[in-house]
């Protein structure tokens, strides 16, 4: 298990590393780069500016020199200094982890709490009713825009009903977490709903369900003690995928809420051409994401006993 | 006879369902099984045979249903119970073995448990028991160290070793009926003798009775005492199995017959060569017309074409299904 | 859902998607940048302004309208890109295999590490907003799931023989990969490539929400919303329409998406949802 872990993590290694050269490569190297980005459209860039940021980033040695240097203060966790706020770019991120991981897990959590019993509901009568539903809600809310969903539901439940906070962090409580949490987890929901419903639909017709039948189990225990630990693979597979995914969308609905997360420290970024924090929050991001791919793989062996570490 | 057998199969019908249509797949099947028995259902791959085992523990599934016919469980139309106490017999009274091994065992689930839940389900035990029993009922079936292959799961063990779970499975709570469809047709050779022998021995130490299934006819001829041949949905012929090589008489039970490598009296007999029978199995939407066998037979007549053929007792315990039988 | 339902809703829809950003300059009643009158600011919908107008005056409905073309340009262009480079990539991959095999994997690998809206929204920081780095971004960060479907065919075609066969009667790489191979495998690809298609037009309008696609006054449904979030106390409905519209083109996406792969791609039901 420990070897397998450590092997897992060596894996990731190389990925780590390209992500870390193509995000140097597009906001360093890229002929230009600073200029272009540096023009916002307010005009052009004051000359003087430009150079001070070329001789920040130590634009003037040779690239490799530059990407060596790079990767030894990101080892150090030296993610640079915001060019916006002087600030050294791993506190900034350090203080927006919190609100960003809160936001996530409260969104798969809603996800997962609605979405597993919908599909399994859904998948105990093919056809009937709840199904149809089911999956007509699941289609639409992989079609929804978070943002839009987000402002839909702001507009109801916190200008027209008042009974929740419209945007902001406030004191982290939870009635400021439940907005951005469900127009984030609508998506994850839905997803989870069809893959809940494909998983079970196929399990249902597997052999050792019959098996399970012909021991005359009632079929409430034949979900509970055979159908539910083969479907959640497969539902395992989803979350850890939409784990990734909601990393990145989280920018937006961080955004739409005024949610001091990685993700509106990241559109604030680009927005301003801070490219150390740019980089740093890019590169926190895939770190979490492989993280969390990491988890998940542990987490099949202790749930599929076929997968094991050898 | 005294009472009413075991199992009495009456003019089973097996309706499939194809939306539009409906076509019976099994028509006009009738068996009895006694206490203790052992009865073998024959035939080619799509006879039927499998899926009137379905029927008898209940578990026919969308598209097939029954259409009619009466299926009594000591005396008892079991069709029309309800399902608790369907449930209640079924594993309990009448338990069932698959042909696959490999995927009729939950692959995420250890066997002791899978063993244990029969149990849990039918005896009213606690889990701990229940485990505690599980492991009785392993070594029953001769695996070795069954106190730590309990903790395994079906992928670590060896075919005829799921096979043996599941056998520990059905006859956990002591069934008066075996249902085995197939039971060595995945396992190698070597291993299927001594799965058969295990069967054999478990069975008649508990009196328990055993219906078995396969395309096999000398495996079921060997294990039982009675053999029914099915043909596309039908039993064309049913004999105690000391007469069936003796003295068959449906073309179609002669050509399983012949198509069976036999030492001894078939070689005295002067047919070295194995004959299989021409043609193919008919499309369960296409049966032919008349008797169903009758595009293959060799002895086939006008009549064969047009009318299908009454059964036909012969003595006390045989019939048979065909125009020309001897 | 009955089987040719969702292939029927969704054909409509995405029809009309296309049909009312094809006749834009036909169904819009104004110019969707120029015609701002500030006199008419803040309208809610009524017989004469059907959606209302925004702060400046102009009619949302028209800008709504020419929002399906810009929309749709992207959702279609971007997703061309990844289906020709994951393809491509995949294809060759999985015929040649080797060192350029695992280039591509790596490649693969590298594109499932970066969420793709992050990748899209880097490379729109460097390469500014605007409709061609739009579609660069979009085009370039979406073809991983294409490759490897690409590829996976490829190699199980090749393990069939076919590839053998073909060699054997004396067909080139190319010749082999176009003609035995793509028609092979384009009822997966034409599947995953109608729910990129969503996707891309979700990923043009968040990025356009963000400021970093289509800038104001351009009327793209992503940047229509960026606006109507600043607005939703005094003028609610400015929220609802380009939401609409994006919601019933993705929608006409997804469903015909599923609708198309009953049909072309039957075995991946169980496969995936």
């Amino acid at each position: 298990m420990l070897s397998f872990l450590i092997r897992r993590i060596l894996q990731t290694v190389p990925i780590v590393l390209a992500v870390v050269l193509v995000i140097f490569v597009l906001f360093s190297v890229v002929p230009g780069s600073i200029a272009s980005t540096a023009d916002d459209g307010r005009g052009p860039t004051d000359p003087q500016v430009v150079e001070r940021m070329k001789k920040q980033l130590g634009l003037d040695d040779p690239v490799y020199i530059r990407f060596g240097k790079y990767i030894a203060s990101l080892a150090k966790g030296d993610f640079g200094t915001s060019f916006r706020t002087r600030e050294p770019v791993t506190s900034m991120i350090a203080k927006r982890m919190w609100p960003t991981l809160q936001l996530i897990f409260a969104a798969i959590a809603f996800a997962i709490a609605i979405g597993v019993p919908l599909g399994f509901i859904a998948a105990l009568r093919p056809g009937g009713i709840v199904d149809t539903v089911s999956m007509v809600v699941a289609v639409s809310g992989l079609s929804i825009a978070k943002f839009w969903l987000g402002l839909l539901l702001m507009y109801v439940f916190a200008l027209k009903l008042g009974w929740l906070p419209s945007f902001g962090y406030g004191d982290g409580g939870l009635k400021y977490l439940i907005l951005p949490a469900v127009s984030l987890g609508v998506s994850p929901m839905a997803l989870l709903a069809r893959t809940t419903r494909a998983a079970v639909l196929e399990i249902m017709t597997a052999d050792f369900v019959r098996t399970a039948r012909s021991k005359g189990m009632s079929e409430t225990r034949l979900v509970r003690w055979h159908v539910m630990r083969n479907a959640l693979v497969l539902i395992l597979t989803t979350v850890g995928l939409q784990f990734g995914a909601l990393m990145g969308q989280a920018v937006v609905v961080e955004k739409l809420f005024s949610w001091p997360g990685i993700g509106s420290l990241l559109v604030d970024s680009v927005l301003q051409r801070d490219i150390p924090a740019v980089q740093g929050s890019i590169l926190v991001v895939v770190l979490f994401f492989l993280t969390i791919n990491t988890l998940i793989d542990v987490l099949y062996g202790v749930i599929d006993p076929r997968i094991r570490y050898a | 006879m005294t009472g009413p057998a075991l199992i009495d199969v009456e003019d089973l019908r097996i309706d499939l369902n194809l939306g539009s249509s409906r076509v019976a797949a099994v028509e006009g099947v009738s068996f009895h099984i006694d206490r203790g028995e052992t009865f073998g259902l024959v035939g080619e791959s799509g006879c039927g045979k499998s899926i009137t085992a379905l029927a008898l523990i209940g578990l026919l599934r969308r598209p097939l249903s029954v259409g009619a016919g009466a299926i009594r469980f000591e005396g008892r139309e079991i069709q029309n119970l309800p399902a608790v106490e369907q449930r209640t017999l079924r594993g309990n009274r009448i338990a069932m073995i698959f042909q696959e091994p490999m995927t009729a065992l939950n692959p995420v689930s250890p066997v002791g448990r899978q063993i244990a839940e029969m149990f849990v389900l039918h005896g009213g035990k606690s889990w701990r028991d229940a485990n505690r029993l599980a492991v009785e009922a392993l070594a029953s079936v001769r695996v070795p160290a069954p106190e730590r292959r309990v903790k395994d799961y079906p992928h670590q063990l060896s075919g005829g070793m799921r096979q043996r779970v599941m056998i520990a499975i059905a006859l956990a709570c002591g069934p008066d009926l075996l249902i085995a469809d197939e039971p060595t047709t995945a396992l190698d050779v070597t291993v299927q003798a001594e799965i058969i022998e295990l069967m054999r021995n478990l069975c008649a130490a508990r009196g328990t009775a055993v219906l078995m299934i396969s395309h096999d006819l000398g495996l079921v001829a060997n294990f039982c005492r009675r053999v029914a041949v099915m043909y596309a949905g039908r039993i064309v012929e049913q004999r105690s199995s000391d007469d069936i090589f003796r003295a068959c008489s449906h073309p179609y039970t002669q050509g399983l017959v012949d198509s069976l490598p036999r030492l001894g009296s078939r070689a005295r007999l002067g047919r070295s060569r194995l004959r299989e029978i021409a043609g193919v199995v008919p499309a369960i939407t296409n049966f032919p017309s008349g008797c169903r066998f009758n595009p293959r037979c060799a002895q086939a007549t006008e009549v064969c074409r047009t009318t299908a053929p009454e059964t036909t007792m012969l003595g006390a315990d045989g019939l048979v299904r065909c125009h020309h039988h001897a | 859902m009955k089987l040719g339902t969702s292939l029927i809703i969704g054909g409509l829809l995405f029809t009309l998607a296309i049909v009312v950003g094809l006749l834009a300059p036909w169904l819009a009643h104004t110019d969707p940048v120029m015609d701002a009158n500030l006199m008419n600011a803040e309208e809610p919908p009524s017989w004469m302004w059907w959606f209302g107008t925004d702060a400046q005056g102009r009619d949302i409905y028209s800008r709504v309208v020419y929002g399906a073309r810009i929309s749709l340009t992207v959702g279609i262009v971007s997703q061309l890109v990844n289906s020709v480079i994951g393809v491509t990539l995949g294809l060759s991959a999985g015929y040649f295999g080797g060192w350029w095999d695992d280039i591509v994997n790596g490649l693969t690998n590298l594109m499932l590490a970066i969420p793709s809206l992050i990748f899209a929204l880097a490379i729109m920081a460097v390469l500014g907003p605007g409709l061609t780095s739009l579609l660069i971004a979009l085009g370039l960060t979406n073809w991983s799931f294409t490759c490897r479907i690409a590829r996976a065919s490829t190699l199980s075609l090749k393990s069939q023989g076919y590839v053998q066969a073909a060699r054997v009667l004396g067909y080139g790489d190319l010749r082999i990969m176009i003609t035995q191979l793509l028609p092979n495998m384009l009822g997966p690809i034409i599947v995953i490539g109608t729910l990129g298609m969503g996707s891309a037009v979700l990923a043009e309008a968040s990025l356009s929400f963000l400021g970093l696609g289509i800038r104001p006054p351009y009327p793209s449904w992503g940047s229509m919303l960026s606006e109507a979030r600043d607005q939703i106390t005094t003028a609610p409905w400015l929220s609802v329409f380009p939401g609409l519209a994006i919601f019933l083109t993705v929608l006409g996406l997804n469903l015909l998406g599923d609708g198309l792969r009953d049909i072309l791609d039957p075995q991946s039901r169980s496969r995936r949802t």
